[in-house]
């Protein structure tokens, strides 16, 4: 489960988080919608201990991860998988050692096993045979996969997903989602997916929160936030220029 | 990564506050830079003798750093062999008179080991491959790849910066012993070959007034440069921020900083070098 408490982070004059509380239970799938620029990112960031707040507390299975060193931090990370918006993939790697990168690390597989792994990894995201080929080989959807397949290879309990669905076409975007759903239905993983677009929280949310000048202004199930009252939300959901978000 | 003060709250009179507003701002940027390298070096040295050891990326940076320094060096340090040798030759011949010239070699020899080498190889290995550290780290910064070296169980600084300081540190070394005997050629050559100067004479002088502390007081030198080009190459590339404009600020950045380190070091190690052992 993770647990954030009033969360606070500013760079320099500008305030990016300012009070955010959230929870996440085990096992399920919440995806934070926001503008762009609204501190989604450097939220997810905060709870990867990439970033350190300014003030508040967050808890991983109620570990505060906020206040441990770099390298006791390190293994709190062996739970996390995480999908990066720009892939982040390691360009001077090969897709094969990009995926077999956390294995190698997280685990004490011998080198047979983690081949056998990374294919059976870039074969749950549709990909095959393309292990010896370099990141910059690939179209942008194929990264997008090739990344999530490192992020699963060693069996994180908690995936982030920072715009799964971004920069790739509605039909792989799709497979994404159902990927994520069915990490969640076979392996009880826990989800926290960052998202613009809509269809794909409507379709793997079990629960969505929406991110607002800094704080989380309304948390409920799909259905909830598709019927909300809230303008705020209403107007990010439904996609309008007009209404009361302004600074776009 | 440090956030630069903000002075919209000093009243601008007249420009003799706003030159000592400036001239603290790059004081005190001056001092925040400073503390981040010695920040860095703090968690190098921390990092240094811990498990894993990145033994790939220290061999990759082996051949780097030093293989493919090679033509550079091999270029730099026959040229300027020739050039002190031409020199030298003028000198002699001018000042102390025809036949003195077969002196020169100890001191081509002495100031190639202790001085001019170490310099060039320092200085063409900054541009060569402290600026590449700072391009690539710099790169990997900015699209997110260190933030996913983290996530995925790897210390940047034991990934990154360790295996590039001390392959940095034992390669400088190295070419500059292979750039002192180029360079050393390159003065006999000139000497001997093309100015006609006693061959025998010139080789037993060189021999008889040259000490091994000479050639090892350089390699201290490389070593130290060695330090300086990966740490500011590592440190620039970590702090590379705002996109392909940041790396290439960084990459800029990194041979400004680390050719005018190296020669302010060069000044301060020759001084605290003794100059020989006097055994």
């Amino acid at each position: 489960m993770i647990r954030i408490i009033d969360l606070y982070k500013s760079f320099g004059q500008k305030k990016v988080l300012q009070g955010v509380n959230l929870q996440v239970n085990q096992g399920e799938t919440l995806v934070v919608i926001g503008q762009s620029g609204s501190g989604k990112s450097v939220l997810i960031k905060h709870i990867l201990g990439l970033l350190r707040p300014d003030k508040g507390k967050i808890f991983i299975d109620g570990v505060e991860v906020t206040r441990l060193r770099d390298d006791e931090l390190r293994k709190i990370t062996r739970r996390f998988g995480m999908l990066f918006q720009g892939t982040a993939l390691f360009d001077s790697m090969t897709v094969g050692q990009n995926v077999s990168f956390g294995l190698e690390r997280y685990s004490n597989f011998s080198l047979e096993k983690i081949q056998e792994l990374v294919k059976e990894n870039l074969a749950k995201v549709g990909l095959q045979g393309i292990e010896n080929l370099m990141p910059y080989q690939l179209s942008g959807g194929m990264r997008k996969r090739v990344a999530l397949a490192r992020a699963i290879a060693y069996s994180p309990d908690i995936i982030l997903y920072d715009e799964p669905s971004t920069g790739i076409d509605p039909i792989r975007a799709d497979a994404i989602n159902d990927l994520i759903i069915r990490m969640k239905q076979e392996l009880n993983v826990t989800n926290l997916v960052i998202t613009h677009d809509m269809v794909s929280a409507y379709k793997v949310a079990d629960k969505i929160a929406m991110l607002y000048d800094g704080r989380i202004i309304e948390v409920g199930t799909p259905e909830e936030i598709r019927n909300t009252e809230n303008p705020v939300v209403q107007q990010f959901t439904h996609g309008r220029a007009k209404g009361p978000i302004k600074n776009w | 990564m440090l956030d630069s003060p903000t002075w919209s709250f000093i009243p601008l009179k007249n420009k003799k506050m706003f030159q000592r507003v400036k001239l603290y701002h790059f004081f005190s940027s001056f001092i925040l830079q400073l503390g981040e390298v010695g920040l860095l070096l703090v968690k190098i040295l921390k990092n240094l003798f811990r498990r894993p050891w990145e033994k790939k990326i220290f061999i990759q940076q082996l051949e780097e750093i030093g293989v493919r320094s090679l033509a550079v060096v091999s270029l730099t340090a026959a040229f300027g062999g020739l050039v002190f040798g031409l020199q030298t030759y003028v000198g002699f011949h001018r000042y102390i008179g025809p036949g003195s010239e077969t002196y020169g070699g100890p001191i081509i020899s002495l100031g190639l080991c202790k001085e001019l080498i170490p310099i060039l190889v320092g200085l063409m290995v900054a541009g060569r491959v402290g600026s590449a550290m700072a391009a690539e780290i710099g790169t990997m910064k900015i699209t997110e790849q260190i933030d996913a070296l983290f996530t995925l169980g790897a210390d940047p600084t034991r990934y990154l910066v360790v295996p590039r300081i001390l392959a940095s540190l034992i390669m400088l070394p190295f070419l500059t012993v292979y750039g002192d005997l180029i360079g050393i050629a390159g003065g006999f050559f000139y000497n001997v070959y093309l100015m006609g100067v006693n061959r025998v004479l010139y080789i037993r002088n060189t021999l008889l007034y040259i000490e091994i502390w000479d050639v090892i007081s350089g390699l201290i030198k490389a070593a130290a440069f060695g330090l300086i080009i990966a740490l500011i190459g590592c440190w620039q590339g970590l702090r590379a921020e705002g996109g392909a404009e940041g790396v290439g600020r960084a990459t800029t950045q990194t041979v400004v900083i680390a050719s005018i380190s190296i020669v302010i070091a060069n000044f301060f190690l020759s001084k605290a070098l003794p100059a020989d052992l006097g055994i």
